[in-house]
């Protein structure tokens, strides 16, 4: 046996290193820190945040060729970059958003914003997981910090639950992942996912053991990212959780998942995109269909938004079952779109929950425009993008995908994608509706800070921007394949 | 003679046995945690198989990575289990049912 150690080359993870390390620093100062300097807790993890995505970005320039290191567990590429930049930035907003709220109703301990960057530490590791070890630390490192923060709210009931219902769920996601892991394993004799796509191509058409591991490993990825049939635990948490906590689980987790979807079915099994096309399919159908069909029916904006997220799932699925660069970067293209949408869709909420009063059902939104016309215009701004609207992001994100799946010839898919499409503008449309065209039912005009206001203008801004001046990303993300 | 079927049919048993009882089990939440348990054992079981019969290492040292995820998992599912008894005074699966929709 061969007993040499080369010790591997640190610098492509040096961002999750220094993360890592200030998370334990922030950790052991908070642990000190009098009751009133509980700010700088906030400010230091903006601070890890902000220089991690920077360190990101530094190592991303002029990154051509994808570099290995610890023997093939971390892949530093340009999609990591991407993503990884883009999970950091999000999750720094999440922390932004959510700080007023935390303050007034005394939640905002310690504990929230080191859960918020171990989940964001778990993301990297996921993102630029090689292995199969990797991905699995990454991937729970993430969930188990999601899962006590949606249970954060110890005194409602409904946290709690939502919590156990997550958990459960995910834990059998988890499962299901490792199950179909371990058949994979035992066919090709490899942990490492290189390796494993390249025996894959190796084996016969239609091997059965092959198609049961990839069954599971979909089961699985359907699960994280909440497609249909898996999507149940998605509504309940989306309500159940404090609304910052909504707001981090609905946003840069579904890059997570994302790069996910990249590292497992389309570099891992490419040998099988055949198969796994298939099995998208028919869940992006479903979820396209239940995301715009069930949601007309809720009161609860948080739980609209959820069945909204869903319906987003199946397009970005769409962008994935096209199984060819062009259809990853759409799909890596809507997501990045979509994250930004929710998170300022659940900023204006965030913002209308002030004194103890909860912003959550439809009725709460109406006649917005009344107290505060410059918060109706940027909600207004995001549902028109949800729905897709020019010249908003959201349109040119339907668009790159509805392109990739018709260039691959499968035109009715895309017929079947626009009319759920046109359903789902319904109730966004509604909404748009209500911010307008109803009286307001509570009067008291919107308090926010200058921080938050500057923060959900640049956000609609951006949204906005992006559907004028798309170019820019979308070189980004077609550089990434 | 043991040979590797013989494992996977014994894992996949007890994977098929976890799942059920999580879906078929009405009654406890503990009864779910003590499921998830069961099938990451499965799964470890499987691995193992896999390793020893293929003569690579690397499977093994995934059981132990799985193993140490398993407790952290668990600690996490009994820590909402107890705030879930505080708020509800109840671990019955089917009092669950504050949200619908």
């Amino acid at each position: 046996m061969d007993m040499t150690f080369t010790s591997p080359s640190l610098w492509p993870a040096m961002p999750e290193i220094f993360l890592l390390a200030s998370v334990c620093a922030i950790l052991v100062i908070d642990l000190f820190l009098p009751p009133r300097w509980r700010h700088l807790t906030y400010g230091l993890s903006l601070m890890a945040l902000l220089v991690t995505a920077a360190m990101v970005l530094r190592l991303g320039q002029g990154l051509e060729e994808p570099q290995v290191t610890f023997s093939g567990m971390f892949v530093l590429d340009r999609l990591a970059v991407v993503l990884k930049s883009a999970a950091l930035l999000v999750t720094g907003a999440v922390l932004l958003y959510g700080r007023d709220y935390l303050r007034e109703r005394q939640l905002d301990q310690g504990e929230f914003y080191l859960l918020t960057l171990f989940s964001a530490l778990g993301m990297m590791v996921l993102i630029s997981a090689g292995h199969f070890i990797t991905l699995y630390l990454g991937l729970e490192l993430m969930s188990l910090s999601l899962y006590a923060l949606v249970a954060f709210n110890r005194e409602q009931s409904a946290s709690s639950e939502a919590a156990m219902k997550y958990f459960v769920l995910g834990a059998i996601a988890s499962g299901m992942l490792l199950y179909g892991m371990s058949i994979l394993y035992g066919v090709t004799g490899s942990l490492e996912i290189e390796t494993v796509a390249s025996r894959i191509m190796e084996q016969p058409v239609g091997s059965l053991p092959l198609l049961l591991g990839m069954t599971f490993v979909v089961a699985a990825v359907a699960f994280k990212l909440g497609a249909v049939p898996f999507h149940n635990w998605l509504p309940d948490v989306y309500q159940g959780a404090n609304t910052p906590v909504t707001l981090l689980v609905g946003s840069a987790p579904k890059l997570a998942a994302f790069a996910m979807v990249m590292r497992l079915l389309a570099q891992g099994m490419e040998g099988l995109a055949g198969d796994w096309r298939d099995l998208l399919m028919v869940m992006a159908v479903l979820s396209l269909a239940l995301g715009s069909v069930v949601a007309i029916a809720q009161t609860n904006v948080k739980r609209l938004l959820a069945y909204s997220t869903i319906g987003h799932i199946g397009f970005l699925l769409l962008g994935v079952l096209a199984a060819n660069p062009m259809g990853y970067a759409a799909a890596l293209f809507y997501v990045l779109i979509y994250v930004l949408m929710a998170l300022g869709a659940f900023g204006v909420l965030i913002l209308l929950s002030q004194r103890g009063m909860e912003a959550e059902t439809l009725d709460d939104l109406k006649g917005l425009n009344a107290r505060s016309p410059w918060l109706a215009a940027v909600m207004a701004l995001f549902m028109f993008s949800m729905a897709g609207v020019p010249p908003t992001a959201g349109f040119y994100a339907k668009l790159l995908v509805l392109d990739a799946v018709v260039d691959q010839g499968m035109g009715t898919l895309a017929i079947v994608a626009v009319l759920f499409a046109v359903i789902s503008a319904f109730y966004y449309l509604r909404v748009v509706w209500q911010l307008y065209f109803e009286a307001p039912i509570n009067g008291s005009a919107v308090v926010a800070s200058a921080d938050l206001r500057w923060l959900l203008i640049a956000n609609g801004g951006l949204v906005l921007l992006l559907g004028i001046l798309p170019d820019q990303l979308i070189r980004a993300c077609l550089s990434a394949f | 003679m043991i040979t590797l079927s013989h494992y996977l049919m014994l894992s996949g048993v007890l994977f098929v046995l976890s799942v059920a009882g999580i879906f078929i089990n009405r009654k406890n939440v503990i009864l779910l945690l003590m499921c998830i348990e069961l099938m990451l054992l499965a799964v470890n079981m499987n691995f193992v198989a896999f390793s020893r019969f293929s003569g690579d290492l690397a499977g093994q040292v995934f059981v132990f990575f799985i193993l140490t995820v398993a407790a952290a998992e668990a600690a996490i599912g009994l820590a909402i289990l107890v705030i879930l008894f505080r708020g509800k005074g109840s671990i019955n699966v089917e009092d669950l049912d504050v949200m619908k929709g």
